[in-house]
């Protein structure tokens, strides 16, 4: 089965495999999660809020992404960005964001109904004399959260944020659907043209591997060394 | 300097405070004693509006807790709390803990901040445990560090929730030498505890609490004299055999 491979097509194809693809997928990978992270903390906030409809509002909104598969959600924003682009600016025409922002949107707020969900149960991890202690101290509610609460949220939860990351890295490759050339899109294109699929898809699957392979044996280091001394 | 008028609280349908009323004037020590449940650190909790209560007043220097008007973070920043399980900030310095609401809170330059926590650790005898954590320190420490935590705010009166309950015995006395000293310069304090040694040698008041009701409140020596009430006289036979 091996006996007409071709290695050298992966060899030729590296600069294009990783100054476009690779470069677009860890852009897109680093740019979400920190967006989604932001987004998703404030979510949990709201979540955990006693303000009346806004825990219902936060709610509903993490319910309804997370009970939609990510390619349909990729499509969806695909199509209607420009068209909520155009309502908000009232412009005559529908908004052209282009392909790469588009995915950026809708994987920033795909992710943040799941970020949301791991930092609210990183805050409610959280015991409540902790929180007591830092209103006695006069603190109030955004200084507790920012100084107290979420920074110890967040530690006990990084592995776990982490682990999210690395599957959103995986998850990224979906952007083809929107003809995007991502690291995957951009090995298939390669095979396409040179008839090479079984060299190029084998290829793209270890490098998947070993990034994520890598990634979690980072995190497993990380957490060893910021685990909060109790 | 505290007043608590007619205080009631329920959770639900369950009634914890029933008709609670003690006046602390400045200056002065009250240990609030009693059996577990008994709402006794309800009631502490109440004093600076980390609890709210349904009925009745409590003011504080004047300014009343439970008026939704209220800026109770600048109430609470003015009266030290010391909690049960210490409840230091895990993820910070012991000097991080004692600087962070001085900066935040009272808006103190993080240098001055400093040398107050300092001059407080160096009070319980801790200076040389500036750069730990709370992880590294014993129960005792811990609590020492969170009893200068509170002082760092310059509090105007200091509320302790069982502060040694926690604690191992040996332990116990290394944190009630730190009260007694504070107590001695005048500090006002409420002080909910089970250490009736401690109530003998620095309270000036006992307060005695049963099922949400304040039953007794008598002068130190008058309550372990001659308590009025049974209930009291029953739970003092009790923690008072050994």
């Amino acid at each position: 089965m091996f006996s007409n491979i071709d290695w050298n097509v992966i060899i030729r194809s590296l600069p294009y495999l990783f100054l476009d693809g690779m470069r677009f997928t860890i852009m897109l990978t680093l740019m979400a999660t920190a967006g989604g992270i932001v987004i998703g903390t404030l979510l949990a906030l709201a979540r955990l809020s006693n303000i009346p409809g806004l825990s219902h509002v936060a709610g509903a909104y993490v319910n309804l992404i997370r009970s939609m598969p990510l390619v349909l959600v990729i499509f969806w924003f695909f199509f209607l960005v420009p068209y909520i682009g155009q309502w908000l600016t009232g412009a005559s025409r529908p908004i052209q964001v282009g392909a790469f922002l588009s995915a950026l949107v809708t994987f920033t707020l795909f992710e943040a109904a799941y970020f949301c969900e791991i930092m609210r149960a990183g805050i409610q991890s959280i015991p409540r004399g902790q929180v007591q202690a830092a209103q006695a101290l006069g603190m109030t509610y955004w200084t507790s959260m920012k100084d107290i609460i979420l920074p110890q949220a967040f530690r006990n939860m990084l592995p776990v944020l982490l682990t999210q990351t690395i599957i959103l890295f995986q998850d990224t490759s979906l952007v083809y659907v929107i003809s995007v050339t991502d690291f995957l899109g951009a090995a298939s294109k390669v095979a396409q043209r040179d008839g090479r699929l079984v060299e190029m898809y084998l290829f793209a699957a270890i490098v998947y591997f070993v990034i994520s392979l890598a990634a979690s044996y980072g995190v497993r280091r990380l957490q060893r060394r910021i685990a909060i001394i109790r | 300097m505290i007043t608590i008028t007619n205080v009631s609280k329920w959770y639900g349908k369950v009634q914890v405070l029933n008709n609670c009323s003690a006046n602390v004037a400045k200056g002065e020590v009250v240990v609030v004693c009693g059996p577990s449940g008994s709402g006794k650190s309800t009631l502490i909790k109440c004093v600076n509006g980390l609890e709210p209560f349904e009925q009745g007043i409590i003011t504080v220097d004047g300014i009343s807790v439970g008026d939704p008007d209220t800026n109770l973070p600048k109430l609470r920043a003015r009266i030290g709390m010391v909690f049960q399980h210490f409840e230091l900030f895990p993820h910070l310095s012991v000097m991080d803990n004692l600087t962070l609401a001085q900066v935040k809170v009272l808006g103190r330059d993080p240098k001055s901040a400093a040398e107050k926590g300092m001059k407080l650790l160096e009070r319980v005898g801790l200076n040389a445990h500036a750069a730990k954590y709370p992880g590294q320190l014993s129960g005792g420490q811990q609590q020492r560090v969170a009893i200068a935590r509170a002082l760092a705010m310059d509090p105007i009166a200091m509320l302790f929730d069982e502060p040694t309950s926690a604690l191992d015995p040996e332990m116990i006395n290394e944190v009630l030498d730190v009260m007694i000293r504070l107590a001695k310069d005048g500090m006002t304090m409420i002080v909910v505890t089970h250490e009736m040694g401690f109530a003998r040698k620095v309270a000036n008041r006992v307060v005695f609490m049963d099922r949400g009701e304040i039953v007794e409140d008598a002068p130190t020596a008058d309550f372990f004299g001659k308590p009025r009430s049974e209930r009291a006289q029953l739970f003092l036979s009790k923690i008072l055999q050994h």
